[in-house]
């Protein structure tokens, strides 16, 4: 599916999402605030969208970025959602009653930016050890064995 | 007679978990009635690691992610950042890709089905099928001077143009390829013993493989039409004439012949990609010295040995990507191992998770 | 006293021989793995790699002799040495020649069926004194699966005895004609099956499974102490062979005297050949169905020919 069409088909479903989807480097993105995100996803899931591909986090400051990549075999298209959590209380509902795919990624959200997944049915590290004190892919992580980058290069 | 379950601490150190993976297991007699994976024995932190790099910098990080498959994880990498610094990638390069790509498809396929033998004890077949191994590594020894860690696809197109008689070794090598896989298919797929081993173990149906976001060959198996080159193509595979081969049982059986089949239908890729690749660049030009893209995040993902390999690249505009995240392929089949492995037998339970054909610096990363 | 003497000195032959012949027999299966598997094999010392284990074996004796921190030291230490007496005295009755054997006594059969049985009474000793879950797994496998292939193995050899009249191994020589060949094919086949499955050789070698059991019952042994495993299965594999060579096959038949002990030997040594072949080309039964296989099929066929043996007997 062109992505044209898929940003109508979205479109039709969320009329006032649809400013907030776009389209860059060849791939349609929709943001989605926060408390709809599950929904949302749900319903992308009743139109097609039957893969999850990832979940993963960026580290935005103020905010973490969580970012679903979702891959349709049916529609032959993939889409980004996107949703901003805030790092104060970095808290979002759990996908895993959607897709089990979502099982073990969101734990590596959790174990690697400190996002709780709420509604996660094991929520545990899973690469870090258990005991491992901090979040290493949060900007602001410290640890006295990360070499510091020399400035010249 | 009072009987109690016996708990079995698989790995991370043994013969046949294919990498530093650790199993807790529960027995009831052999019987498995719980198997929980314990991964992350070999996370060194790629991902942290990017952050610190330049784009170029990076590709040698990207080959330590799927040390059976290196130039995928180069090529997805790569294609990312093109996504997103908008590089034009010659057309020779990227038939020199998708003929590196597919040998890579048979070194890491021989590696899926030899350790499937070697996990049933058919060590001769699991010889056999690293003899086939052997062979493309010798290629791409020729091609770029490295084994395993190839650093050979670079953002914009490959680092070597094809070394003289490169061509003329590959065709030899294709040719006498799909003999071999017979052989093995007669050896070890026809072997009775191998059969009552593998059919009906580690039943995944469709439904459930989707759901779990399984891909490749382990989700093929199971029947998922699903194949990227085809599905979602990208590079030159649109010109190419091949077929997907597909499972109907979902068991370790169809799951370790499929590898079979693909690496013939890779042949056949090879094939028709050598009679048309034509000479010219092999690197895009103009490219800066110090790749630095504007702000923005761009995904791709290919085809690779083990299923759907994407990476995501965030820019903020600086030569270091800002976030890099690999999904990886390996970590999500592995995630189904609890669903697939239960009620089967322990001699069992190393073969499904064989059968998945989990690399653990990809699962780990 | 002189008899004493003279079993003592056969007692050092024979584990001498088997012995020797676990060195031929390292070799020769590193020759044939490598010519199944599309290599060589050993190669550097000596003609053909054939004194490579001139090398070796002084690596096994200096190597450091570990025993694990929670093993049961006494068990631990003496296990493997009870697992390999048994199969060496099993050497004493095989008849080498016409009337000839190191011990030929009137119940030599039963002597070679039972005796090396004990050593599974040794495998359990020795999984279990490892305190080590992976060995008791081997353990216990190897219990079952040689408990159970006594079963056919013995009632393999039976129709043999019936033939003679007699369970000295030598009458069996001398009572031997050709036509037994054909008539008991299908017991040599369910002897040569189940006695594979009796000495945990591939494709039955679920007791030391490599890849799920990493060595089974022997995965804390090192050195000397796992030479001495390695070198009861050899000698497991020789008696067994030089057994089925004396009785299936007619010992020295179709000659006699030195030249009879020569050809004896060289069945034996296709025989052994054969095991290996078999497990370097097939991969490995899971445990229930080589229980399955050892009751619903062996058994059966075994009582089979039995059967026949029974019947045509009276018209021979």
């Amino acid at each position: 599916m062109r992505i044209e069409e898929l940003r109508e088909r979205v479109c039709a479903m969320y009329p006032d999402l649809c400013p907030l989807f776009s389209i860059e480097f060849g791939d349609g993105t929709i943001a989605v605030p926060l408390e709809r995100i599950h929904s949302a996803l749900a319903d992308l899931k009743d139109m097609g969208f039957d893969r999850l591909g990832m979940v993963t986090a960026v580290d935005r400051g103020e905010d973490f970025e969580l970012v679903y990549r979702l891959q349709s075999r049916t529609l032959r298209a993939g889409m980004f959602v996107k949703t901003m959590v805030p790092r104060s209380d970095p808290k979002i509902p759990s996908v895993c009653d959607l897709w089990p795919a979502a099982n073990w990624q969101e734990r590596e959200v959790y174990d690697l930016f400190g996002v709780v997944f709420e509604g996660h049915p094991d929520l545990r590290r899973i690469l870090l050890p258990d005991d491992w004190v901090g979040h290493p892919l949060r900007k602001d992580y410290q640890d006295e064995r990360i070499i510091r980058r020399p400035d010249y290069i | 007679m009072a009987t109690e379950e016996l708990t079995l601490n698989i790995g991370p150190s043994h013969p046949s978990t294919h990498g530093v993976c650790r199993l807790v297991v529960r027995l009831d007699g052999e019987i498995v009635t719980h198997v929980e994976p314990v991964i992350g024995h070999l996370h060194r932190g790629i991902e942290k690691i990017a952050e610190n790099r330049t784009y170029l910098q990076v590709v040698p990080l990207t080959d330590r992610l799927d040390y059976v498959g290196s130039m995928y994880a180069n090529w997805a990498y790569c294609r990312a950042v093109e996504r997103l610094a908008g590089i034009r990638v010659p057309e020779r390069a990227e038939y020199i890709r998708v003929i590196v790509c597919e040998l890579q498809r048979i070194a890491s396929h021989m590696m899926g089905i030899g350790s499937s033998a070697a996990d049933t004890g058919a060590t001769s077949a699991f010889l056999y099928a690293f003899d086939q191994r052997e062979k493309v590594i010798d290629l791409f020894e020729a091609l770029c001077g490295a084994r395993l860690t190839y650093n050979y696809v670079r953002p914009g197109g490959v680092a070597f143009e094809l070394p003289d008689g490169w061509i003329e070794q590959c065709r030899a090598f294709i040719e006498q390829h799909p003999s071999a896989m017979l052989t093995i298919d007669e050896f070890f797929f026809g072997n009775a013993i191998a059969r009552v081993r593998l059919k009906g173990i580690g039943v995944l149906d469709a439904d459930t493989a989707v759901a779990w976001g399984v891909s490749g060959p382990a989700a093929r198996g199971s029947g998922v039409d699903w194949d990227l080159r085809r599905d979602d193509p990208y590079s030159v595979y649109p010109r190419f004439d091949f077929d997907v081969p597909l499972g109907s049982n979902g068991d370790c059986f169809d799951r370790a012949r499929i590898r079979l089949w693909e690496c013939i239908e890779s042949c056949r890729i090879i094939e028709q990609a050598l009679d048309q690749i034509e000479p010219g660049p092999i690197m895009a030009e103009g490219l800066p010295r110090l790749l630095a893209p504007r702000p923005g995040d761009a995904y791709d993902h290919i085809e690779s040995a083990r299923g759907s390999l994407g990476v995501y690249v965030v820019s903020d505009g600086s030569p270091r990507p800002y976030r890099m995240k690999v999904r990886s392929p390996a970590f999500c089949n592995l995630a189904v191992l609890p669903e697939i492995a239960v009620g089967y037998t322990l001699s069992d339970l190393l073969v499904i998770l064989g059968s998945l054909d989990p690399v653990f610096g990809e699962v780990d990363r | 006293m002189t008899s004493f003497l003279l079993g003592a000195l056969w007692g050092v032959v024979g584990v001498v021989v088997i012995a020797g012949g676990a060195v031929i027999g390292v070799w020769w299966e590193r020759k044939v793995a490598g010519r199944i598997q599309l290599r060589y094999g050993p190669q550097q010392i000596g003609p053909a790699g054939s004194l490579q284990m001139l090398a070796d074996v002084p690596k096994l004796l200096f190597k450091e002799d570990v025993v694990p921190s929670g093993a049961d030291k006494p068990l631990f230490k003496y296990a493997p040495l009870v697992v390999f007496a048994p199969v060496a005295a099993a050497i004493a009755v095989i008849p080498f020649a016409k009337g000839w054997a190191m011990f030929d006594t009137a119940v030599g059969v039963l002597f070679f069926l039972a005796v090396p049985s004990i050593e599974v009474v040794a495998i359990l000793v020795a999984a279990w004194a490892q305190r080590n879950t992976y060995s008791a797994l081997g353990g216990l496998r190897a219990a079952s699966q040689m408990i159970a292939y006594e079963v056919p193995r013995a009632l393999s050899v039976a129709p043999l005895v019936l033939l003679a009249g007699s369970l000295r191994p030598t009458d069996l020589v001398a009572a031997w004609r050709w036509w037994w060949v054909p008539l008991l094919a299908l017991a040599f086949l369910i002897y040569l099956i189940s006695s594979i499955a009796e000495m945990n050789r591939g494709p039955f070698d679920l007791p030391e499974a490599e890849s799920e059991l990493v060595a089974g019952y022997f995965a804390d042994y090192s050195g000397m102490r796992w030479a001495i495993f390695m070198m009861a299965e050899y000698g497991a594999i020789i008696t067994t062979s030089l057994f089925a060579a004396a009785t299936f096959l007619g010992a020295g038949w179709p000659f006699d005297g030195a030249l009879g002990v020569v050809a004896l030997i060289v069945k034996a040594a296709a025989l052994v050949t054969l095991v290996m072949w078999t497990k370097w080309t097939l991969p490995r039964i899971r445990q229930d169905q080589l229980l399955r296989f050892c009751w619903t099929v062996l058994v059966p066929a075994a009582l089979v020919q039995l059967a026949i043996v029974g019947v045509v007997l009276p018209w021979l």
